[in-house]
């Protein structure tokens, strides 16, 4: 079955969202949970990427991704009709949601997007919101409004201070960890190195921390463990385990190691992709 | 006319005047598998064993003494008529020998290349026992092989009883999962398959890669199911996208059979297998095989590790894919690392003897006992102990005893896992009333029905690792028995 792009645009320097028909994923998936996309069967590589959203009736999810690879970049180069041939899932396990108290939620660059599905279930559950958004710089923050409608208080920060305040995500973070009464839970989600220091942070205060983790898959249902990062001294696989664990016992320092295995080889494959295009460019 | 064809005519001969003997047939050379070059195929990925000449059936085929006992059959998993049909084989009957073969076991292609004849039908062989030499039993698989290759042609596509109304969904697209769905369909039913990957044929295409096993050839047996009638699903974790009771309460499906595989790879629990080159032989295979990373940057999108060293470990078939797999990659050298000896390999003989002619290096009686890295977390070496044989344990096989102080290093960059895989948790966890056993295998009764009612279940998922026949013959046995179900069901 071919996933044809009913809509597409790009959020902000190399971010790119489409909103994707796959009506059984759309009606069965859960906050938390994500789905393998692949462009064409026979070639192509499986892509894992949390579902930023669905609409059940339209038989629409919403995905949100990054311009890194060959593969990232060729989606980008889609157009509102073009279809995907894969598209897998939902996968994972479901965010754990109840009524905590106060949940702070931590996104930062384009993990921002998978935390909006999770914050959006934990404010209708009435949990009051905390959201902290963080990017490198103005142009890159994405989902602000979304977030706005959801939050009982939103802050902002930038690397570079383009946008509201300048700060990392860590440093508001601490700031409400230190209010009384505590926070009952964190959420964080992004690139793994802010993660780890969230629940640096977070440990501090002992202040229960959930992380999502986005690491290489190939099935993404647990028969290739090529996800696997070390929780509490053991190997979990994110696919099926996870992908959300307790920050406070992931070994992000492996994870961000395993997380650079094909780094040398995405670039080559981008910058041959890239070349391609320009030469169809000139031909054309 | 060449020797063999002279041979074969004077057999002929002798036999049709009524004077061929067992001691002729014991004469009659085994014969040789023609294949690909050792070294040429170090660079290709095709098919390495090449398969018989008309010729050679025939001659091998008069090998056969036609035993009254039929010890071949009893040594086969799913009581194929060997003698019958090596017989027909013999005769010049192709099509005839074919019929016999799908009368047991659909995949004749598939299981002529992959079975372990050596510890099945052809152990039990009375040529073999004769000579006192497994190696020189009729060679009941090839010829199985030379059969299904020869004489499958378009019309092959099975009769399909009046449709009953009734569906049937089978979880999983691989050898049981196949074997499943033919036969439900065959009684009429309304059969849809499911696939979790984008490719039908389980593990025969993610996993057994296609110097072993054509893909084209597991292709062909999905063609027959969609002719058929059969509907094929791919992209479709059921647990997921669809659990079982919604396929049951909401899609209508009145019968299942789960034939998911093991598919959960085991590691080692040592230290430093989280570096980076350390892969599960699934995911090195996958990549390889269904993936096609042999491909990375001319055309394919699946990168995978470029390797010059490479530690593979275990001792089964797929430790020898996933170190031939390695060869054909590129590495320049290829260690196997086993714990026990040779003789205890659960590989299958060919197997070992291709890996060996194709360069991969047997380190035996080692294991590892910590995975090396750099400070990048890329691996540089393994520290292995060498072991030595006990008394047999509870498998029947030599238990290994590692020896004290006996470590020593080996430098690779590249490690792969092959010691097996536990149960995919996936159903178990979102199949309320499934029962599983202490390691999350699902528990089925003699006729392949779980604790569920119109619930079936088979192979990897429920014997734990085992091979494409026994799950071929437990989707059979399941089959029948949800044929049953359902012709009782209102």
């Amino acid at each position: 079955m071919a996933h044809k792009i009913v809509s597409k645009k790009q959020l902000a320097e190399n971010v790119f969202t489409a909103e994707i028909e796959a009506p059984l994923v759309s009606r069965s998936r859960k906050p938390g949970q994500f789905v393998i996309v692949g462009i064409s069967g026979e070639y192509s590589e499986r892509i894992p990427l949390t579902i930023a959203g669905a609409d059940a009736e339209k038989g629409t999810i919403r995905l949100i991704w990054q311009r890194v690879g060959k593969s990232t970049a060729e989606m980008a180069d889609m157009k509102v009709g073009d279809a995907f041939e894969i598209v897998t899932g939902p996968l994972g396990r479901p965010t754990h949601i109840e009524k905590f108290g106060t949940v702070v939620c931590v996104g930062g660059g384009i993990g921002v997007a998978p935390l909006l599905p999770i914050a959006n279930g934990m404010a209708r559950v009435g949990n009051r919101i905390i959201s902290i958004l963080g990017a490198r710089t103005k142009e890159l923050l994405i989902l602000e409004e979304d977030f706005a409608g959801i939050s009982d208080e939103l802050i902002i920060v930038t690397d570079d201070g383009s946008y509201k305040r300048k700060a990392l995500v860590t440093e508001p973070l601490k700031e409400v960890c230190v209010r009384e009464p505590k926070p009952d839970l964190v959420v964080a989600i992004g690139p793994a190195i802010m993660m780890k220091f969230c629940c640096e942070v977070t440990r501090q205060y002992s202040v229960p921390t959930q992380v999502s983790l986005n690491t290489i898959m190939v099935d993404g249902t647990g028969m290739c463990g090529g996800c696997r990062v070390e929780v509490d001294g053991k190997a979990k696989f994110v696919c099926v385990d996870g992908p959300e664990f307790d920050g406070h016992k992931v070994n992000f320092d492996l994870m961000i190691k395993r997380l650079s295995a094909y780094k040398g080889q995405e670039q080559a494959a981008r910058e041959a992709y890239k070349k391609h295009k320009c030469k169809i460019g000139l031909d054309g | 006319m060449d020797e063999d064809a002279k041979l074969l005519q004077q057999l002929l001969k002798k036999q049709k005047e009524g004077r061929l003997k067992p001691s002729d047939r014991y004469k009659i050379p085994p014969q040789a598998m023609p294949q690909q070059d050792g070294t040429e195929r170090r660079d290709n990925v095709n098919e390495v064993a090449l398969g018989f000449t008309e010729t050679q059936a025939r001659l091998e085929a008069m090998r056969c003494l036609q035993c009254r006992n039929a010890p071949c059959m009893q040594g086969c998993p799913v009581r194929i008529r060997i003698g019958d049909f090596i017989e027909a084989i013999a005769k010049g009957r192709y099509a005839d020998a074919l019929g016999i073969i799908k009368e047991n076991s659909l995949l004749p292609a598939v299981c002529g290349r992959v079975c372990p004849q050596e510890v099945q039908c052809q152990e039990t062989c009375t040529v073999g026992k004769k000579f006192k030499d497994v190696s020189k039993a009729v060679s009941i698989g090839r010829l199985e092989r030379f059969v299904a290759d020869r004489a499958a042609g378009p019309d092959a596509v099975p009769k399909v009883a009046p449709e009953t109304g009734k569906k049937v969904a089978v979880i999983g697209s691989g050898p049981g999962g196949i074997v499943a769905a033919s036969d439900t369909r065959r009684a009429g039913h309304a059969v849809t398959v499911f696939e979790a990957f984008h490719k039908p044929g389980g593990v025969m295409v993610y996993g057994i890669p296609e110097f072993r096993l054509p893909k084209a050839i597991v292709q062909k047996e999905i063609d027959v199911l969609e002719k058929m009638g059969v509907k094929i699903v791919c992209n479709f974790v059921v647990g997921r996208t669809r659990t079982i009771a919604q396929l049951m309460t909401q899609d209508g499906f009145d019968a299942v059979y789960i034939g998911v595989g093991a598919g959960l790879p085991r590691f080692m629990g040592i230290g430093g297998e989280q570096f980076v080159g350390v892969y599960s032989a699934n995911e090195y295979l996958t990549r390889a095989n269904l993936m096609k990373a042999y491909k990375f940057g001319a055309g394919a999108d699946t990168p995978i590790a470029k390797s010059k060293k490479v530690a593979v470990i275990g001792g089964g078939n797929v430790a020898m894919d996933s170190a031939r797999t390695a060869v054909r990659l590129g590495a320049e050298e290829v260690y196997l690392v086993y714990r026990r000896s040779e003789a205890e390999m659960p590989a299958r003989v060919e197997e070992v003897h291709h890996a060996k002619e194709e360069g991969v290096r047997f380190h035996i009686l080692r294991n590892p006992k910590r995975i090396l890295g750099n400070e990048d977390g890329y691996v540089t070496a393994i520290e292995c102990l060498k072991y030595k044989l006990g008394e047999p344990d509870e498998s029947g096989r030599c238990r290994p005893i590692p020896i004290e102080g006996s470590e020593f290093t080996i430098d690779v960059d590249t490690v792969i896992i092959a010691i097996g895989n536990g149960a995919n948790p996936l159903i178990g966890q979102t199949t309320p009333g499934l029962e599983l056993n202490k390691w999350g295998n699902i528990v089925v009764d003699d006729n392949c029905k779980t604790s569920l009612e119109g619930v079936y279940a088979g192979g990897d998922i429920v014997l734990g690792a085992a091979t494409v026949i026994l799950a071929m013959g437990q989707g059979r046995i399941a089959a029948a028995a949800i044929n049953e179900y359902l012709a009782a069901k209102k």
